[in-house]
């Protein structure tokens, strides 16, 4: 029987007394992410209520469960039936695009100049190739709703900065390796700032809290100024901005 | 259920004050990390002699240097480190409950024994909870007795629900850590554990660890022999309570409860819940040993713990 797994996977890793790490795959791709939002869903139904928090990323996902009302053995036992007739999330696969508008600027934006004389490209290109093909989300970590996104045109890969900033304003679009993000507030970060979105990426107020979820399909899409003004955009140029 | 009413001022903040319930369970996908007490084991007794239950809030006291001024009368339980705590200036005995009138003074003043007070109020704190928790996450922002992840603050007003309970109660002998004793963290080697160097593994579990200065509440840096892996770094991955991960600069960093979600760096394993909340109670400087063990045990140990409490 054909699996799309390498040799050796899915595999079940020791996580501490209330956890196991469910390994899928070896390497970062699209692909993946319809097994793991898969393997999130069929968790969540297996698990019931001594489910504790789940993280799927990029090609993983950690399974935390309550220890008291389930043992780490039968955990084991739950996971390995699981997966023996997981399927891809067919959902996942075509999902709607979430688009996300960006003003694509060098005040907002101060890397978009690193970014095109890295790809030799002009300004305009890079924000062509950024806008042109849709992301998928492979984790949110380091933040609320920081959604990890790719896999950005091989162009456009950029290291991060040497010194990362102490304050990235929020709404920020970035780039670093091949790797694309939005910040979702205020936060220390050192990836390559290319424009800005207005939209809220995270709301405590909101049902799901994060705009982005694991597994969503992404696209930027270009606005001009008066247009990411008036939904609500912050545009104080990054030297000033909060 | 009783009304919150306003049971504490704040008349000093100290360095790091924090309102904690068990903890944020359920949004980890998010980016959302868990929260709750660095020391499960000193706060579920604070409750405990409080005559709450399991995962109503507590402040955290973190270094000492906090001042509350009852503005009614309460039961409170203190437990966790000895930060010096006196009531209108009497040295207050750790590890009970006891009564507060109305205008009396409760401080907490340098550290003793440990590094991190809990302080419970029978009946509970009031707060709203914020994705589904209370739990004080400051670098997010979120929960906490505001509601915005801040810790307290000179005037701030605490609000309780509270209730009668008996003042005196006393936590068992063998309950009372003593911090300053040499610390043994139980650890669960994890699945990378064999990509260390067999050197750097006997080192792991052989040399004496020092807590170094770099120590918060999202981890904990060890310093001592520099351990060498194989995998300098990997895709990143979600990341359990105490997983001790290895930079490579072949430090450890014990994870604890405000831990980033995801992360890259191979593992040496994770400690167990009760060896996370020991470690949470060291001092930089202090001496640690990590010992390996069986899920098994660490389990056995971690369910007579929980056993106790309702």
């Amino acid at each position: 029987m054909s699996t799309p797994f390498p040799q050796g996977l899915p595999r079940l890793e020791p996580a501490g007394l209330d956890g196991w790490m469910v390994r899928l795959f070896d390497a970062i791709d699209e692909a993946n992410m319809p097994w793991l939002t898969a393997l999130v869903r069929e968790c969540e139904t297996a698990f019931g209520d001594r489910l504790v928090d789940l993280v799927p990323s990029y090609t993983t996902v950690l399974v935390t469960f309550d220890p008291l009302r389930l043992s780490p053995d039968e955990a084991r036992r739950w996971l390995i039936e699981l997966l023996q007739r997981l399927q891809p999330d067919e959902e996942a696969a075509d999902a709607p695009v979430k688009e996300l508008p960006v003003w694509y600027d060098a005040s907002v934006g101060p890397e978009l100049a690193r970014l095109a004389e890295l790809a030799g490209m002009s300004c305009e290109e890079v924000v062509a190739c950024h806008s042109e093909r849709s992301y998928r989300v492979f984790a949110l970590g380091f933040a609320p709703g920081f959604a990890f996104m790719g896999s950005v045109d091989a162009r456009l890969e950029a290291p991060r900065l040497d010194t990362p900033r102490r304050r990235v304003p929020a709404g920020s679009v970035a780039v670093a390796g091949r790797q694309t993000a939005a910040y979702p507030a205020v936060t220390p970060g050192g990836w390559n700032l290319i424009g800005r979105t207005p939209a809220v990426l995270f709301d405590r107020d909101r049902e799901g809290f994060s705009l982005l979820q694991v597994g969503d399909r992404v696209r930027f899409v270009p606005i001009e100024r008066s247009e990411f003004e008036r939904l609500g955009g912050d545009t104080r140029p990054m030297e000033e901005g909060r | 259920m009783t009304h919150a009413t306003d049971g504490l001022r704040v008349a000093r903040a100290g360095p790091l004050a924090l309102l904690q319930d068990a903890g944020r369970f359920g949004v980890r996908r998010l980016g959302v990390t868990q929260g709750g007490p660095a020391d499960l084991h000193g706060w579920a007794w604070a409750n405990q002699l409080a005559g709450n239950a399991w995962g109503t809030p507590a402040l955290e006291v973190t270094f000492g240097g906090l001042e509350l001024v009852a503005e009614q009368d309460l039961v409170v339980a203190v437990a966790g480190a000895d930060l010096s705590a006196t009531l209108d200036g009497e040295p207050l005995d750790g590890w009970r409950s006891l009564s507060v009138k109305a205008g009396q003074r409760l401080a907490f003043g340098a550290p003793v024994n440990g590094l991190r007070a809990y302080l419970a109020v029978a009946g509970g704190f009031a707060a709203a909870p914020v994705l589904g928790s209370v739990a004080c996450v400051v670098r997010e922002g979120l929960g906490g007795h505001d509601g915005l992840g801040h810790r307290l603050a000179e005037g701030d007003a605490l609000r309780v629900t509270p209730r009668c309970a008996d003042a005196g109660r006393v936590a068992p002998r063998e309950a009372q850590v003593d911090y300053r004793r040499p610390a043994e963290l139980a650890l669960l080697p994890g699945a990378q554990v064999g990509e260390f160097s067999g050197e750097s593994l006997f080192q792991a579990f052989n040399a004496p660890w020092r807590v170094d200065d770099r120590a918060d509440r999202m981890g904990v840096r060890l310093s001592g022999p520099r351990l060498d892996c194989r995998m300098a770094s990997m895709i990143s991955e979600g990341i359990g309570l105490g997983a001790v991960q290895v930079p490579p600069d072949g430090q450890p960093i014990a994870l604890l409860n405000d831990r980033q979600t995801i992360g890259g760096y191979p593992r040496l394993g994770a400690l167990s819940p009760l060896a996370c909340s020991r470690l949470a109670q060291c001092l930089p400087g202090q001496e640690v040993r990590l010992k390996a063990v069986a899920t098994e045990q660490a389990l056995a140990a971690y369910q007579s713990f929980r056993a106790v409490f309702a």
